[in-house]
């Protein structure tokens, strides 16, 4: 069985990356790193939504969180991508779309949009949770010095949340990196959009899968160990104990799940 | 801010939890530079009733005044109805709270707490806060924490922090909710110290939740007792300790004494 592995394959793609594959690459990390930027940003706006004094901004909220969360993923990208031109007649999204400075695939434009909105809808929760896990009497003290709610959010609340939206945010940044494979499926051709290419031409199935698998891991490998610095330099200020780079490292291989210590 | 009045008028003051009357109509005056210690079995109301006075609860009737303006409401064709955000902030700017359990911003050194609400409140320039927050740390006895995170810090060093981010603000109004009673026995004395400083050489006005009896006597103008949502009996240190009215403070005394 083991024989039929063409080996020289996986290695060539192991070391010997060609340029379409970087280029590929590239996208996956962009689109993943955008389309999580978009996520946090829509989940706070939509986590404060959810705070509101004003009913219909709360309703908005939970509509967001139940349409998003509950129907398929492929399906919204689906539906952002063709949807506007399918249901209403106009492109919604050019070929190209066109940013001043730079160009933008507008499949990958598509692809980013859905992922984050899809995303935002995650985000909003954890975001919530780590708001609530601030001590009530945060906000109090801050109120009783004479900051008016959204000063007190900013400066008091929210820094302290981010240590408990920082590790969950983590493990949602690893699985978007994975997902955004997705966005091959409107002809985004990223890391498994290249593999998938390679495989459809030589039949090569187990190599290319392989050899892409492993470039998934070193991704995530690598995002673990940034995630594991950042968190420690958010406890510096409230613990005193850093962890060694040995426990980082360390850290940065174990279940992501485990590491998730420290919240409550 | 200023005005010959009492600093504090509450007049009739009621607070429900539910269907839990925790306030059945309390009524109070503080005067200028006076020291008012509040003392109570737990759930007479005395915690709530502090908290009202810088809005952190809404009140159901009565009406509270600080330095002559309302607390939280405003009043339109004779009704009160909840005042904007932005004034309860402003008023609460000029009232400071000492919590039970500290509160310190525990993302902040103990000088940037101090600093926070002077710069970001009162938009004072960081150069002239920092060295009226250092000079507020240094009376608080803690002229080598500045840089200090509160993690670090002792209860009684957070709490006398907590007391020197509230003065940042040079409040009319100091009001104090147990603040020693979440404290190690033997980091009390600081506390209180810095209390006593407040009261006896400062004038400033205070009132202070407390079971501190040894506080009291020293440091207080008036005594006010409540059980069940009521103020029952009030009066000087001396008179008070020595032969209360109300059989219900006798034996509160007897208790706590």
């Amino acid at each position: 069985m083991l024989a039929a592995v063409d080996w020289h394959i996986l290695w060539q793609r192991i070391f010997h990356p060609d340029h379409v594959f970087v280029l590929a690459l590239w996208r996956t990390i962009y689109i993943s790193v955008l389309a999580q930027t978009l996520g946090v940003v829509l989940g706070l706006i939509a986590a404060l939504m959810r705070m509101s004094r004003f009913f219909p901004l709360r309703l908005l909220s939970g509509a967001y969180v139940l349409i998003f969360r509950g129907t398929p993923l492929i399906v919204q990208i689906f539906f952002v991508y063709f949807g506007a031109n399918l249901l209403f007649g106009f492109t919604l999204i050019p070929r190209t779309v066109d940013f001043g400075v730079f160009q933008m695939d507008g499949a990958a434009f598509a692809g980013i949009l859905a992922l984050g909105i899809n995303e935002g809808a995650y985000m909003r929760e954890i975001i919530r949770a780590g708001i609530d896990a601030v001590d009530r009497g945060q906000m109090e003290a801050a109120k009783s010095v004479g900051m008016p709610y959204r000063l007190a959010m900013r400066r008091i609340v929210l820094p302290q949340a981010t240590r408990f939206i920082i590790p969950p945010l983590g493990n949602e940044f690893n699985n978007m990196m994975k997902t955004s494979s997705l966005v091959f499926f409107i002809g985004v051709t990223e890391l498994f959009g290249d593999a998938e290419i390679r495989y459809s031409t030589t039949f090569k199935p187990v190599e290319y899968f392989l050899a892409v698998a492993f470039w998934y891991l070193v991704l995530t490998t690598v995002w673990s160990l940034i995630q594991a610095q950042i968190e420690r330099k958010l406890a510096v200020s409230e613990r005193g104990d850093e962890l060694t780079f040995r426990e980082r490292v360390a850290a940065a291989w174990l279940p992501a799940a485990m590491r998730i210590r420290g919240t409550p | 801010m200023s005005s010959n009045g009492p600093v504090l008028r509450a007049e009739g003051v009621e607070k429900r939890f539910g269907r839990l009357e925790v306030l059945k109509g309390v009524s109070l005056e503080v005067n200028p530079r006076e020291v008012v210690c509040v003392i109570g079995p737990s759930g007479s109301g005395k915690t709530t009733f502090i908290r009202c006075i810088n809005h952190l609860e809404k009140i159901d009737a009565g009406r509270i005044e600080v330095n002559g303006h309302l607390i939280g409401y405003r009043e339109r064709s004779g009704k009160l109805v909840e005042d904007t955000e932005r004034n309860i902030a402003r008023q609460r700017a000029e009232i400071g709270m000492v919590f039970q359990r500290f509160n310190l911003f525990p993302h902040k050194t103990a000088l940037e707490n101090v600093i926070e609400a002077p710069t970001h409140v009162r938009g004072i320039a960081k150069d002239e806060a920092v060295r009226q927050g250092r000079a507020l740390l240094e009376r608080v006895g803690l002229a080598d924490k500045f840089d200090t995170y509160p993690g670090k810090l002792s209860g009684g060093q957070q709490q006398r922090v907590a007391i020197a981010r509230a003065l940042a603000m040079n409040p009319a109004l100091m009001l104090f909710d147990e603040p020693t009673s979440a404290l190690d026995p033997e980091v009390i004395g600081e506390v209180l110290d810095v209390m006593k400083a407040l009261a006896l050489d400062m004038g400033t006005t205070m009132i202070v939740v407390t079971h501190e009896m040894g506080f009291a006597r020293e440091a207080a103008d008036r005594m006010v007792m409540m059980d069940d949502g009521r103020i029952i009996e009030e009066g000087p240190p001396l008179h008070f300790f020595d032969s209360p009215r109300e059989e219900r403070t006798k034996r509160f005394l007897s208790k706590i004494l």
